[in-house]
């Protein structure tokens, strides 16, 4: 029996500064988590991938990382992945800095 | 200390440009990530998890004030205002920009420094002991020969793409300050009828197999040094698995050769290669031993240091644990911490760091260590000036006392920056040192070495804590394993594994009940964590972690 597929969303670093990214539904890559898309089909997430795998030029390390959908779009289920949402504990670096 | 030769200048600055050819055409796209990703990290650039990390070198931790005002420029103008000092006595920056990388190591090569053999499977910065030349149990300083290997190993032609990375260190005091046994290859200095050699140790190491590597040789002249190390290295190149990344490490070899069979191949590798070493590297040696010739003492009274001794209860704390004993006695070797409770371990801001570079230059002859227990040392200071050294050290947050206590912890940087971490460290840490600091109680606690991993590569050395914690992912949620035992000095013993691991909101609770343990344990307040632990064994400390946790659940 095949195991059900877990919602997913494509992420990576950015090529110059390393930031995490997420693809969204438009092709862009977004700095927030809850504009990436959703992805709930285990074949269009492939594509997906394929598809932020091939932009060689703008990010690095491209790969689907388990989301789920919250109130205002996709939300982390890791907490690896909810750290890359925010950056680090001890001081209020990287993303969190926009909420400080 | 030792200044570059022209030849070094030039490498290093040849280094720089070929690098920034690389970057230059990896963001332009003619390099793709495969092809750039092994060039990066050659020169001590990863990615992590939230950015770039540059890893730069300091060579068995010696820093001048020159070089330290020159990383904390780095630290304001291209990173976010702090540099972070790891077990290898490295520094790390964890926010720089691709296209600024070769900015930055070019400021670095203006002051004699450089990335180079920080990541891959080389030889690795050469550690020592962070009190060398200055320690007055010391045999010799090793610092000469640590840069006579640092020459040797940068670029060696055989030896850039070993099985895995390899990592050297070297104590000069039969005192083990460096971690020597947990090394690939461990060199203690010690005499044989008067004449200076080294013990040295093979294949130990941590991450997920630990082990405390094998004595292959108990006497090496010193003038063999160089030889061996290579007939050890060319051994290890040759029967090293690259099958399996995580049995490719020296200590894997070892112990599926055999310790007698392996040292029999060094040997005879060695005979091999002895003769081709026609002296030339001792004539380095003796260049390079010139160059570390120690500083001028002065002879001044020390009556300043008496008087603030007994009327001043702050500096006396501080004495008490954060100096050491130097080889002169108007000296002391000067322990900065950089383990502020609350604060990272490891981190220095700019103007800390530029502070220690003032006060290295008016108190402390220009010296300046860095130490793989993430500390800063002022190796040679009279202790006249040590009073005035404490005030302007307390003014710049950098006054703690607590050297050898319970926050003075090793922790990785863990999954607040490591793509490879499963769990955080960091926070783990600070909440300890918070909670201790509210009881009042580490002084009392005396000597006791927490090491905190984030995860099972052991970057914190978990395994030769005292008390070791191991930040794990179990089933998606953050989860700590302690260690108890653990020792990573000359008595040097892999710590054992108490029991299963605790939630992240567990583990402080969990240390204050093996540390109230412990107190009533020991037989009296002399009575050291480790040496209660070593009468008892596990099952107190097992009791006190577990069976208050059950009752809890109950």
């Amino acid at each position: 029996m095949t195991r059900a597929f877990t919602p997913k969303v494509v992420t990576a670093n950015l090529l110059l500064d390393g930031e995490v990214v997420w693809l969204t539904e438009d092709d862009r890559w977004t700095r927030h988590h809850h504009e990436a898309e959703l992805i709930e089909d285990e074949a269009h997430a492939q594509l997906r991938l394929l598809k932020g795998a091939a932009q060689k030029h703008l990010v690095v390390g491209v790969y689907l990382a388990d989301a789920r959908a919250g109130s205002i779009g996709p939300e982390p289920v890791h907490f690896r992945e909810t750290f890359r949402t925010r950056g680090p504990s001890n001081y209020a670096h990287g993303k969190q800095v926009d909420h400080v | 200390m030792y200044d570059y030769s022209d030849f070094d200048e030039a490498f290093v600055r040849a280094r720089v440009a070929q690098f920034s050819q690389q970057v230059a055409r990896r963001i332009d796209g003619s390099l793709t990530e495969d092809e750039f990703r092994p060039l990066r990290l050659m020169n001590g650039l990863y990615l992590q998890l939230h950015a770039y990390m540059l890893r730069v070198a300091i060579p068995y931790g010696t820093i001048n004030p020159r070089q330290m005002r020159q990383l904390a420029m780095i630290a304001d103008v291209y990173d976010k205002g702090y540099g972070h000092f790891t077990t290898r006595q490295n520094i790390q920056f964890n926010w720089p920009k691709l296209p600024d990388v070769p900015a930055i190591l070019s400021a670095l090569a203006d002051v004699e420094m450089h990335a180079i053999q920080t990541s891959g499977n080389c030889v690795r910065n050469v550690t020592a002991d962070h009190f060398a030349g200055a320690a007055a149990d010391e045999i010799e300083d090793p610092r000469p020969v640590a840069e006579l290997l640092r020459q040797w190993s940068t670029d060696h032609p055989e030896f850039q793409f070993l099985p895995r990375k390899f990592k050297i260190a070297i104590t000069g005091s039969p005192n083990d300050r460096a971690v020597t046994r947990a090394h690939d290859i461990g060199l203690r200095m010690v005499r044989r009828d008067g004449a200076p050699g080294f013990e040295v140790i093979v294949g130990g190491g941590l991450g997920r197999t630990p082990m405390i590597g094998h004595v292959v040789r108990d006497f090496l002249p010193k003038a063999d040094l160089l030889p061996y190390v290579e007939a050890i290295l060319s051994v290890y190149n040759t029967l090293g698995r690259r099958d399996n990344k995580y049995k490719a490490r020296i200590k894997i070899t070892v112990h599926e050769t055999g310790v007698a069979e392996i040292t029999r191949m060094i040997e005879d590798r060695f005979a091999e290669i002895r003769p081709q070493f026609g002296g030339n590297d001792q004539t380095l040696l003796a260049e390079i031993e010139a160059a570390f010739a120690p500083p001028a003492f002065r002879n001044a009274p020390v009556a300043d240091f008496d008087a603030a001794r007994l009327i001043d209860p702050a500096f006396r704390a501080w004495a008490d644990t954060n100096l050491a004993e130097h080889r002169n006695a108007q000296y002391a070797i000067v322990t900065i911490s950089l383990k502020a409770h609350g604060e990272t371990p490891g981190d220095a801001s700019s103007d800390q760091m530029r502070l220690i570079a003032d006060l290295a230059e008016r108190y402390g002859h220009s010296e300046i260590r860095i130490s793989h227990e993430q500390n800063v040392i002022l190796p040679h200071v009279h202790k006249g000036d040590l009073p005035v050294l404490h005030a302007a050290l307390l003014k710049g947050g950098l006054g703690t006392a607590n050297v050898g206590l319970l926050s003075d912890m090793i922790v990785c940087p863990g999954m607040d920056y490591c793509a490879l971490a499963t769990a955080r460290s960091i926070p783990v840490a600070q909440e300890i040192a918070l909670r201790f600091k509210e009881l009042q109680i580490e002084h009392d606690v005396g000597p006791l070495k927490i090491k905190i991993s984030g995860c099972i590569n052991a970057c914190g050395h978990h395994h030769v804590g005292h008390i070791g914690i191991l930040g794990l992912d179990r089933a998606g949620v953050e989860n700590y394993q302690i260690t108890l035992g653990g020792d990573g000095t000359e008595t040097a013993v892999i710590g054992e594994r108490a029991g299963p691991g605790f939630a992240y909101d567990e583990i402080t609770p969990a240390i204050e009940r093996l540390i109230v343990a412990y107190l009533a344990l020991r037989l009296e307040p002399a009575e050291t964590f480790l040496q209660t632990y070593r009468r008892t064994g596990l099952a107190p400390f097992k009791a006190a972690l577990y069976d208050q946790a059950d009752r809890n659940a109950a």
